[in-house]
Formats: C-alpha cells, structure tokens, sequence
C-alpha cells in the first residue's frame, strides 16, 4: 500500500486534532493553525487527486483492524479527492477574505472559539466527502450543524441569535430525517456500509419487496438533506442566516455547507440505493418541482430585496434549486451538470460575498441599495469582482455560470417529458437573475450625486485590505479557469461518477 | 463666421425654443413653464403631530393580533394545514413502518454475518467482555471518535452564546445569581459530604469497568458531571473554582481528545496498513485487558464530565 493512501485519512484525523488544539491556543494563533490546516489539507488532497489520477481508479481506506461490514472504512475516488481539494481552497480564501471582519464582529476573547467551529466544520466536510459508511456520514453531519451554527451566532447581536435559532430547528429537522431514512435503510438492509446496502437495496428493488418502505426512507432522507441545503420551500432560514452572519460565515455557509449536504445526496443516490432505483422512483419528480419552483421564487425574492447582503442570500435559493433540478432530470448529464454547478456556484456565491462586503465598506458600512450608488469607483478591485460574480450568475460566456447552464441546457435536450419545463425555467431565472444582478452593477457604476458620495464613502486603496483584495484576485482567477478551461472538469467529473458504481 | 445677434432677436429663432424645450423650461404646445422647482416641503407641528399619530395607529392595526384580519385568517388556516400535515406524515409513516420486517423475527435482514460476527467474536477479537463498548470503541472506533467530538463542538457553541467575557457585565449578571435561594443551607451541605464522595467513586468505577459490564464513558462521564453540580450546589463557586476552573477544563479537554485521537490515529493507522499493533489484548475479564478500550473510555468520560459542568456552570452564571 502506498503511503498517499494515507492522506485522506490523515487529513480528517488533523483538522479533528486541530479543533481540541485551538481551544487551549489564544485567538491569533488559533487563526496561523487554521490557515497552515488547510493549507496542508489542501495540498494532501491535491497530491491525493494526482495519485488516483494516476491509477485511474480509486482505492478503499480501512479504519483499524477490521474490515469493511465491521469496521468503519473510506473510500477515495476522482470526484471525492477533486472535491476535498476544491473545498479547501474555496475555504481558505473565504477565510482570507472575512480577515477584518472577523478582527472586527467577533469578541477578541472568542476568537478562538470561531477556529475550533471552522476546523471542526472542515473535518466534518472532509468526512462527509470520503465516508463510505452511512452511519459515519450521519456523525459528522451533527458535527457540520452544530458548528455552523456557532459560525452564525459568533457575531453576537439579536439578528445572529435568531438566525442561528431558526438554522438549528430547520436543520435539526433535517437531520432528524435522515436519521429516520438511515433507520428504515438499516432495517430493511442490514447494513450500515454504502456498498452493502447498495447490493441488498438492488436485490429488493428487483423483487419488489419492502417498496413501500424503501420508498419512504428514500424520500425521507432526501427531504432531509434538502432542508439541510435550502431547497425552495424550505428555506426559510436561509437569508437571515447568510444576510447577517460574519463574513467569512456567509462564505463558507453558502459555498461549502450546503454543498457538503448535496455531495452527500449524491453519494446516496449513486453508491446506497443506486441511480436506476432513484430514476424509477418518484422522488426525483419531487425534487425536480421543487427544483424549478426555487429558481423562479428565490429570484423573485432577490429582486424585492433592499439589502445587498441579503440578496446574494436569496439568490443562493436560486441556485441550489438549479441543482436539484439537475438531479430531477434523473440522467447522468444531468448530475454531471449538477456537480459542475455545485464548483462553480461555491466559486461565485463567496466571491459575490467578499466582492459585497468590499462594496459596502467604501460605502460607509451600509449595505442598502441607495447608499451604493457609485461604490464600484470607490472600491475598484471589489467592483470589478462583484461584476465578474454577477456575469457568471447570470450565465455570460467566459465566466463558470455560462457553463453549468449550458450543460444543464444540454442535459435537458431530449428529455422525454422535462425538456420544456427545464429550459422555460431556465429562461426566465436567467432572466430573473439578469434583473437583480445587473441592477446591482449598473448602481455600483452610477455617477453619484456629489454630496452622498462624499459623506462616509471614499477611494479604498488595495493596500488597505490586503487578504480581502487578495482572495478577490484568486477568486476572480477560480471563475475565469472554471468558466474557461472547463473540459477537463467535466471529464473528472464523469470519471469520478463513473468510480461510483 | 457666425455674427452676433442681439438678444432679443435671438429669443425668437428656433434653436433657442428647442434649447428652452430640451431644457425643460419651456412647453412648445403650451407656451408655459412646464417645469419649475418644487418648493420645498414646509412642516408646521400640527402637520408633524398628525403624521406621529398615523404612525401610531398603523403600529397598533399592524401589531393587532386580536383583530388583524389577515393574521386570523392566516393561523386559521395554519392550524388546519399542520394538522392536516400530521396526520398525513403519521399515515405515511405507520405505513412505512407496518411494511418493515417483523420485529424479532430470525430471518429479518438485520441478522446477518455482521451482528453475527460481533457476538461470536467480539470478546476474542476486542478483548472487551462487554461486546457493545468493544463495538462502539473497537469496531466502529471512527464513528465514536467523532461523536465524542460533537460533544466538544456542542460545548463550544455553548460558551460562544453564553459566556461573559467583559468583567462588567459578569458583575452585572452575578448580582442576580441565586437571588432568592439560602446560602450555606446546611441540609444540603450535609447530604452533599455524604453523597458526592461515593457518586465520584461509582461514577468512576462505571468508567473504569466499561469494557468489563455495562458502563463506559460517556455514563459514567454523566454520574460524575452530575455529582460536581450537586457539589457546587452546596457549597458554591468559591470551593469549586479551587481546582475546577475554565483553564483547568480547557486542558483537560484538550488532553483527553488529544489522547484519543492520538491513540486512535495509532490503531487506524497500523489497522490500514497491515502493521501489527503492539497494544496486547490482556486477559478479558481483568481491569488491564481489551487494548486502548479503557484508555478510550477514561478520556471520553473525562470530556463527558467536564461538559456537563460547564454547561451547568454556563447557564447559572456565563463562566467559572
């Protein structure tokens, strides 16, 4: 066995020490530690990636003595590595980005606290990406809700307070049901382990034994993990939660917490029941209405809204509902599209929250629409990133967005009753999110009248935010590879779905 | 070559009306000023007065529960749709469940070579007599290493909502701490000496003995929380802060993950990788036997303990 094939496993192990770790460290140490993490984690999964790049297939992961039905394992494929990896980057630069904020919102003698919630949140990601086990999977999404919630309530005033008590009980709900679903699954099973499960669950489906009760825990851990990412009717907590948070919160929340939940909707779609059992059953459907509802409703939202922060909120309802109608199409191009757009929304959704929160400092802190008139020449680099945000939102050539909803086109091609729904609904959120997007940069270049502009708002050098300006280039950078250069992600993509099976 | 016009000749030509009407003083189909400044917009108090009082009225029609139209309706309807939407999910769910495998019988799915092997091979293969704490601590160690650390997350977020860092507000606080309770009460101070002693002793026999009987840290972890809390009921936070304080739980949390991932990394590591272990197995039965189990399960009882106290200390007072 190859020492690389340790690292998955080490990388876990060290984000979970680096938790405890942080406790006994003060805040500014705390935050070296968290960086040099990630750092390290990033590039072990890097060098994981390559690896089984290299052999071309992936490999099984025992933890301790015993093997897989008994002993807990993980498992490493293409898409799980390319996943960490990916993570990792789009975590640190958050974490680079919300510098000041943090310094800022957060009480020096907690700041410590807020390292052990993201190394934790870290950990629990990793887990979530390579578990092969349901069970595991169900202990470390615990682990991703408990300490989301302290990542919103840090910033301690009453809209945190009462944003973090609706997360909590919305996604304590979630996870109730995938507890129960996983409970069904075991009962009708016997297993915990992905792979086993996936055998005994083709077995049933081909007998038809047990369908009812099959059928109930797919949906159940499906509506689950659906609270848990803010599908469309669910997603009440979701615009409190991102709008009013810390920085570096709203980033990490909206682009690696609900996507961890969808990778893990993925992996029991394609490793527990099986794609053949999802696509004949009529959850799919479901998600695939509610897909479509989101897209249309939380642009809708969005448009209403008065406050920037809140908007690119609402504009994530929008996008997670593009997701699952990928999923509902119940074709593989269709989850290809949507796992592409999973990387490429995580890319964009924390660059529009960096680039905002750039916006709203030259604005003299307000994040209202009116006192954003012209804050594109006060802050330029922010400016210019909150329009490359806001062309891959609304789907320009060049940028990511373009392309995910190129693929989503390409998948709806064909498709015997969801072709029409899908690209009508396409148009109209394309068009939706073209209204509040580009509202928004047409204000931020507005000449300003004189006078309002020269109350609080002001020219912000680079130097003055050197992380925030920093993790804005790279993030601008991350969405031109993605948008340009997206042949070989695609084709990872597939490979790794095809690693699945 | 352009000549001077005097001014008034020049009012007439039609470059100056279009000028006037692109300007917006001037309406060429009326012939009036069509724009001019608006005054601006006095306010006498009486103006004032009345408008403070529409906002009051519309605050008390808006915040009207009572006789909000809209708002009765709404919970009208509310009420009927959640009932509606239990009773539909308790269908579903009955359903469901009437369609599981019988409960106990011997063919279900559930009992097959996994739980099979767990009660066959369990003690020989984990060293642990009681074979649940061997599961949960040998077989699924990963699954447990985790748990123990959701109760670390949980107390964090715990102390990030309720601890008071700034020192005036503490004083502020703390003047209300046990208001209206009797200090030094002498009843419980007596049957405090006489009870936390041996609740310390069985809750640390319940974690010493966790892979020999029924026990194991996270109970045991409980019993001596729980036996902190009545001694800090009876005799305050001037004797417990003596050699319980943040600091002292800090590192003792610290050093309790710390060992367990630690030890566990140890197993998991050599495990994958086909190293054998040199932690023996011991005698089952006997106090040193079944490998890092009783390792693993004074750490989790140590996290356990210190949890409990903290957050009992957190919700009395927001710190030690």
């Amino acid at each position: 066995m190859d020492f690389i094939q340790n690292f998955p496993f080490m990388s876990i192990i060290l984000s979970l020490f680096s938790g405890p770790l942080s406790s006994i460290l003060n805040g500014k140490w705390a935050k070296r530690v968290n960086m040099a993490v990630i750092t390290v984690i990033g590039l072990m999964s890097g060098s994981v990636l390559a690896y089984v790049l290299g052999t071309g297939q992936g490999f099984v992961y025992r933890m301790g003595h015993f093997s897989a039905p008994w002993g807990n394992e993980i498992r490493v494929g293409v898409l799980e590595a390319f996943m960490a990896l990916f993570f990792c980057v789009i975590m640190l630069l958050c974490m680079l980005g919300g510098v000041a904020e943090r310094e800022k919102e957060i009480e020096v003698s907690k700041q410590n606290l807020y390292y052990i919630m993201v190394n934790l949140l870290l950990c629990s990601l990793l887990a979530l990406i390579y578990t092969n086990d349901l069970f595991t999977a169900y202990v470390f999404v615990e682990i991703n809700t408990i300490s989301a919630c302290g990542l919103i309530m840090i910033k301690q005033n009453g809209r945190t307070i009462e944003a973090a008590t609706r997360y909590m009980i919305m996604s304590l709900l979630g996870s109730g049901l995938l507890l129960l679903g996983i409970c069904f699954l075991y009962d009708l099973t016997g297993h915990l382990l992905m792979s086993n499960i996936k055998e005994q669950v083709q077995m049933l489906a081909a007998t038809g034994q047990y369908h009812i009760p099959l059928v109930v825990s797919l949906g159940l851990m499906s509506v689950g993990l659906a609270i848990k990412s803010a599908l469309y009717p669910f997603h009440a907590w979701l615009p409190d939660a991102y709008g009013y948070s810390t920085l570096s919160s709203a980033a990490i929340l909206s682009s690696l917490v609900s996507k961890g939940y969808i990778f893990l909707l993925v992996k029991i779609f394609y490793r527990v029941i099986g794609f053949n059992v999802i696509c004949e059953s009529k959850v799919i459907h479901v998600l695939f209405v509610f897909g479509i509802l989101g897209m249309i409703m939380g642009s809708v939202s969005a448009i209403q809204e008065r406050d920037i922060r809140r908007m690119i909120a609402y504009s994530s309802v929008a996008q997670i509902g593009y997701i699952y109608m990928g999923f509902g199409l119940g074709t593989e191009i269709g989850v290809v599209a949507s796992i592409y757009h999973i990387l490429s929304h995580a890319a964009t959704k924390s660059l529009l929250f960096v680039a905002a929160s750039g916006i709203t400092d030259a604005s003299g802190g307000s994040r209202q629409f009116r006192d954003l008139t012209g804050a594109g020449f006060r802050n330029k680099l922010a400016g210019i990133a909150f329009t490359v945000g806001s062309l891959s939102m609304v789907g320009m050539p060049m940028f990511s967005g373009f392309i995910s909803k190129l693929l989503f086109g390409q998948a709806a091609m064909g498709h015997t009753h969801k072709m029409l729904p899908t690209l009508i609904a396409l148009a109209v959120s394309t068009v939706l999110n073209a209204i509040y997007f580009m509202k928004t940069v047409i204000r931020l270049y507005a000449p300003g009248s004189g006078e309002e502009a020269m109350v609080e708002g002001r020219v912000i050098h680079i130097k003055e935010q050197p992380a925030k300006s920093v993790a804005l280039v790279f993030f601008i950078l991350l969405n031109l590879i993605l948008g340009l250069n997206s042949e070989p992600v695609i084709r990872l993509i597939e490979s790794g779905l095809q690693m699945f099976d | 070559m352009s000549k001077k016009v005097p001014e008034e000749q020049y009012q007439k030509t039609f470059s100056y009306k279009f000028k006037q009407w692109l300007d917006g003083t001037k309406d060429p189909f009326l012939d009036t000023v069509e724009m001019k400044r608006q005054e601006t917009f006095l306010e006498n108090k009486e103006v004032l007065q009345q408008r403070e009082e529409e906002k009051e009225r519309l605050l008390q029609k808006a915040c009207d529960l009572e006789r909000n139209a809209e708002f009765r309706i709404f919970r009208k309807i509310y009420r009927v749709f959640s009932v509606l939407f239990c009773v539909s999910l308790v269908i579903m769910l009955l359903t469901a469940v009437s369609n599981l495998p019988t409960f106990g019988k011997a063919d279900n799915p559930v009992n097959n070579e996994v739980s099979a092997r767990y009660i066959e091979k369990g003690l020989q293969e984990t060293g642990a007599v009681n074979i649940v704490t061997g599961m949960i601590l040998d077989y699924r160690a990963f699954d447990t290493l985790g748990e123990s650390h959701v109760l670390f997350v949980a107390t964090c977020a715990v102390l990030i909502l309720l601890r008071v860092d700034k020192k005036d507000d503490r004083d502020l606080y703390q003047t209300n701490d046990r208001k209206y309770e009797p200090k030094n009460d002498v009843i419980l101070q007596t049957v405090a000496r006489i009870l936390v002693p041996p609740i310390f002793i069985f809750g640390i026999y319940i974690i010493l003995a966790g892979h020999l009987g029924p026990g194991g840290g996270f109970s045991g972890g409980a019993v001596i929380g729980a036996g902190l809390i009545l001694y800090l009921n009876a005799f305050g936070f001037a004797k417990t802060e003596k050699f319980f304080t943040a600091k002292t739980y800090r590192i003792m949390s610290f050093g309790a993950l710390a060992c367990y991932s630690l030890a566990k990394s140890y197993s998991f590591y050599t495990g994958a990788n086909d190293i054998e272990s040199i932690i023996p197995l011991g005698t089952p039965g006997a106090i040193l036997s079944s490998g890092l189990i009783l390792l693993l399960n004074i750490c989790v009882g140590i996290v356990v303990a210190g949890t409990m106290y903290t957050f009992y200390c957190m919700f009395r007072k927001g710190g030690y």
